[in-house]
């Protein structure tokens, strides 16, 4: 098989969804170095948990199924064990963070906007 | 015989799930699927001392798609903050909803939702149930994300679950 077989239509989309999905990751990223403490930082990650890595599964079921010239799906999966697993460690870090935060200061973080 | 529906929901997702994982609708695997989601359905029941009751599928289809959007959206908003002026950036902070849904299994899903959405973080859930406190990276309006997740997620999961 060779990279012939892939349609030109197929080529443009899947390599958009890469690249965007590698974009929306990397701006991510880029947000553990521009927000100013843990619990903002943490929602920057999630951007690679959700469209990124969802961008980067499109791209994969379109090549895959081409290839295959079969409908091919499995990639839901990750979606799926991504969506259940991820939520987990998130809101473990948030209320470790938050411990840690009562330890340093004495008291839970407030409502409102954080002090910083 | 009230828990047979969400007994056989969860035989038919795991059988989904096998089905899926092998790629493959040969006999062999639907047979050997068949087995193994029944033997484990069967064997995990004592384990999951709390059932869920879900009904109205067709409410849990249309939360689904308001996820989905909202992820979308709320990526672009997310990467728009970061990418954007110090002074959003600055505007993160804690805030508390009052919250009417009690079942356990809609919570989860409402922690799943919230979490997973950028943006929001679920950050804890008062002792009595009623308050729920989320960490929001955008902290301008408290009273639009209490209208969001109240009438978005809260209405539909109290629908589906309760």
């Amino acid at each position: 098989m060779t990279m012939d077989e892939i349609p030109f239509w197929a080529d443009l989309l899947g390599s958009l969804l890469l690249i965007s999905g590698s974009l929306l990751t990397l701006i991510g990223s880029l947000g553990l170095l521009r927000l100013p403490n843990l619990f903002s930082r943490m929602h920057g990650i999630t951007l690679g948990n959700t469209l990124g890595l969802g961008c980067v599964l499109l791209a994969s079921i379109l090549i895959a199924s081409i290839y295959a010239e079969r409908f091919v799906f499995q990639e839901v999966l990750i979606t799926l064990f991504m969506i259940s697993t991820s939520p987990v460690t998130t809101i473990l870090l948030m209320r470790s963070g938050i411990y840690r935060k009562r330890a340093d200061t004495g008291k839970k973080p407030e409502a409102g906007q954080d002090t910083n | 015989m009230k828990r047979w529906p969400s007994l056989t929901l969860f035989t038919v997702i795991l059988f989904a799930l096998w089905l899926l994982l092998n790629d493959s609708l040969a006999p062999g695997q639907l047979l050997l699927g068949l087995i193994l989601t029944v033997v484990i359905t069967a064997s995990t029941a004592a384990i999951r001392p709390l059932r869920a009751h879900p009904h109205h599928l067709l409410t849990a289809l249309g939360l689904f798609f308001v996820v989905l959007i909202d992820i979308i959206r709320s990526n672009i908003a997310v990467a728009g903050i970061i990418l954007g002026p110090a002074k959003r950036r600055f505007s993160s902070g804690f805030m508390k909803i009052p919250l009417d849904l009690r079942d356990p299994y809609g919570l989860a899903a409402l922690a799943c939702i919230i979490t997973a959405t950028p943006g929001t973080v679920w950050a804890g859930l008062s002792p009595d149930g009623g308050t729920l406190t989320i960490h929001v990276l955008d902290l301008q309006d408290e009273g639009a994300w209490v209208r969001t997740i109240k009438q978005r997620y809260e209405r539909r999961l109290m629908e589906i679950f309760e």
